[in-house]
């Protein structure tokens, strides 16, 4: 920073600095201060429909106006109030009115304790509405398997539409009709499961009120667990366990897969797993599959098939390069029909009786698991997904004081894995995983640096990473969004892609952003914790390369023979469809 | 996911062309399209959707359903505009617009006759107040109208068309 850049306003009077954040509300909170919002996201650009960030500004010659901080850019010498008579007029006047056009049946709703409508509305003191009830009620969309919306509960702020334009390039949802008739819905008011929505849950997960949530399982999950005849065996995603805890106030990033397995015996499911353990698995596969490739130059470059929402826009809006997928079932539907297979045998249960719940940082996977190639004799494999989310008020429901929680390890075998697992949960993380197993199972030598910290990251959406496998040069692109991808798929068709292998994840910065999580849309840092928190596993654990993980090892002695072997296909591995007919672009 | 009137994609291709393909002439495109099928066609805002680059089938139905002038329903041959504005509405407008609604047997509701000839739109002011009350026929100015003359005017339009 140069002393020239470097100006100076005024915050509640005290000389705050600034340099390029985009608007003042940015500089307010960097000086540790806030006013309120619904629609500003910092990952979106703003868009000043809520006007709850308003603030007062004096100009350096005299002249005092009423702005909203979100729109406004920083200027040098302006003196900022956030909090006058007039400013705190305008936020409750602003409250009642979107209250007056809101259910308000808070305490049966989904959001209710997690609304920043709510929250406001409480610390605003709104006790009295001057305006008329809402009368006229939208039947609530449920269609969905991932999502609900209630557009009843809607502010009209716009995130979601946000979301899905900037982060997925697909704007499921837009607003329709003009005034106040205005609505937030897909094309022509159809229903969330019939339109070409990827499930990814980032409009879910920006949010502020009830209006878009997740489907619930956890009553589902519930009755499978009380009923004594079935076991309940349960696998959580690497990203849950580094988020879990902020819905307890612990920190960001802090990992918590301790007091998680703890919780989960509390709550009584009977076996607890790791998809940690089947992220290994997927590598085994994965890694195999595209040396494979290199090797033949066919359906280069392989494309990685963790990510369900990722998985349906190849199928519905690209199903000419199905071909490049790894036909790999993702770590959660590969753990999930060993267990069907292994387990009822040693258990001594019937298959019937055996019930795999799987945690998951992720609304997509709810979709992922009803897939009907992951069938097998017409049942899934995984029976029920529930998000972070839901664990956590599971956790709560079953009154369990999560942090004074003693530390316990999960069962075996399914549950040892590898620091190559774990980073799954963070953008970059398949692909670093991918290269530690393939390097070393194409030169049959020992990668001293497992370290490739040059494909990590939750901010740069889009990054090209060379890889020399022994003189064999390699190019792995990680993108995290699908906007992004989109970018890499239109470069294959053009014929300028130079990678051999695109690891996608539709969340900004992958799976620890994912549509589940705990909620932290308003502070953009906290990705980066929690991948954070997932590095930090991996440099602890003493295996950190997935192909020497013993429990893995055993596994295929014992039951798949070898990557890409007969069994290994039959059970680990699947096939897309042509989902064309019926999305949007099948219009002819 | 075709439903409703059949579209000619090649049709769309050559507005859209016409246009370079750029979302900014949305607007344009949209008119250009309303003319070819005398409204929106659902199948042709989800094509012009998917085909433009920044634009989804719900942005391009929000600026269908955001702009007065768009019709998502399938207008008459002889689209009929009444002037409800001030000096329309003090000089009469209602009854010439109930004339209409009898004549033509529409319901409350209810934008184009049940044999697709005519459509009816309620305006707020076209501009011609010296002339009050107005309607517009296909463009055609009438000008101080009752409900006697709308009916001759549409009895006459309905013979030519038997």
């Amino acid at each position: 920073m140069t002393e020239e850049n470097k100006k100076t306003l005024f915050i509640e009077g005290k000389e705050v600095e600034f340099t390029d954040e985009p608007n003042l509300l940015e500089v307010i909170r960097k000086a540790g201060m806030n006013v309120p919002t619904f629609c500003y996201r910092p990952d979106l650009t703003s868009f000043g429909a809520c006007r709850m960030c308003v603030v007062e500004v004096e100009y350096p010659n005299g002249r005092k106006m009423i702005n909203s901080s979100c729109t406004m850019p920083p200027e040098a010498g302006i003196k900022v109030s956030l909090n006058t008579a007039r400013t705190r007029r305008i936020r409750k006047t602003v409250l009642e009115l979107l209250l007056a056009n809101h259910d308000r049946k808070c305490l049966t709703c989904e959001r209710s304790g997690n609304c920043e409508l709510q929250q406001y509305a409480e610390e605003y003191g709104i006790r009295e509405i001057r305006y008329a009830d809402k009368t006229d009620f939208l039947p609530i969309d449920d269609s969905s398997p991932s999502l609900v919306r209630d557009p009843n509960k809607c502010i009209l702020c716009g995130a979601c539409v946000r979301a899905c334009t900037e982060f997925q390039g697909h704007s499921v949802l837009g607003f329709a009709n003009r005034g106040s008739k205005t609505v937030v819905q897909p094309m022509n008011g159809r229903p969330l499961g019939q339109v070409d929505c990827v499930n990814c849950g980032q409009c879910v997960a920006v949010c502020p009120t009830g209006a878009l949530t997740i489907k619930s399982d956890i009553e589902n999950v519930w009755k499978e667990i009380t009923n004594p005849n079935k076991k309940v065996v349960v696998q959580m995603a690497p990203a849950t366990r580094v988020a879990i805890g902020e819905m307890f106030g612990l920190e960001p990033g802090e990992n918590s897969i301790g007091k998680m397995n703890a919780a989960l015996r509390k709550i009584g499911f009977d076996l607890i797993f790791d998809t940690n353990f089947s992220a290994d698995l997927t590598i085994m596969e994965e890694a195999s599959e595209f040396l494979g490739r290199l090797k033949s130059g066919e359906n280069l470059p392989l494309f990685t098939s963790c990510c369900p929402a990722w998985i349906k826009y190849i199928e519905t809006a690209h199903p000419e390069m199905l071909n490049h997928l790894s036909t790999c079932k993702s770590p959660m539907s590969m753990l999930s029909p060993v267990l069907v297979d292994l387990l009822p045998q040693k258990l001594g249960i019937e298959r019937e009786n055996l019930v795999v719940v799987a945690i998951m940082p992720c609304t997509a996977k709810k979709y992922e698991c009803k897939r009907d190639d992951l069938m097998r004799n017409g049942k899934a494999d995984t029976d029920f997904v529930i998000t972070t989310q839901e664990l956590g008020r599971m956790i709560k429901e079953a009154g369990i004081n999560f942090n004074s929680l003693e530390p316990e390890p999960n069962d075996t075998p399914f549950g040892e894995y590898t620091g190559a697992g774990t980073i799954f949960g963070a953008s970059g993380g398949v692909a670093e995983a991918a290269v530690r197993t393939a390097y070393e199972f194409a030169t049959g030598e020992t990668l001293e640096n497992v370290d490739i910290k040059d494909l990590r990251g939750t901010t740069n959406r889009c990054r090209d990473v060379e890889i020399d496998i022994k003189g064999t040069k390699v190019i792995v692109r990680v993108v995290s969004t699908l906007k992004e991808a989109e970018k890499s798929l239109q470069e294959i068709k053009n014929g300028t892609a130079k990678f051999h292998m695109l690891e996608v994840m539709a969340c900004p910065g992958g799976c620890i952003n994912g549509g589940g999580q705990p909620r932290s849309c308003d502070n953009s840092k906290i990705k980066a914790e929690r991948a954070k928190g997932l590095y930090k596993e991996d440099a602890e654990l003493p295996l950190r390369k997935s192909h020497i993980n013993p429990s893995i090892k055993k596994l295929y002695d014992e039951y798949l023979e070898k990557p890409n072997s007969h069994k290994a296909h039959e059970i680990l591995h699947t096939v897309y469809k042509d989902k064309l007919a019926g999305s949007y672009k099948d219009i002819k | 996911m075709s439903v409703g009137t059949s579209i000619d994609t090649r049709k769309l291709d050559e507005i859209m062309e016409s246009y370079d393909y750029n979302k900014s002439n949305l607007i344009a495109i949209l008119q250009k399209v309303q003319e070819v099928y005398r409204y929106l066609p659902e199948d042709a805002m989800i094509y012009i959707g998917t085909k433009m680059e920044g634009l989804s089938p719900a942005t391009v139905f929000g600026v269908a359903t955001f702009y007065a002038q768009f019709s998502l329903e399938p207008k008459g041959k002889y689209e009929i505009r009444v002037c409800d504005g001030t000096a329309c509405h003090v000089r009469g407008s209602m009854p010439v617009l109930n004339a209409i609604r009898n004549k033509l047997n529409l319901k409350e509701g209810q934008v184009t006759s049940d044999n697709g000839l005519f459509s009816l739109e309620i305006v707020s002011c076209l501009g011609a107040c010296g002339l009050a009350p107005v309607c517009v026929v296909n463009n055609k100015v009438y000008p101080q109208m009752t409900s006697d003359a709308i009916s001759t005017i549409l009895d006459t339009l309905i013979k030519e068309e038997a």
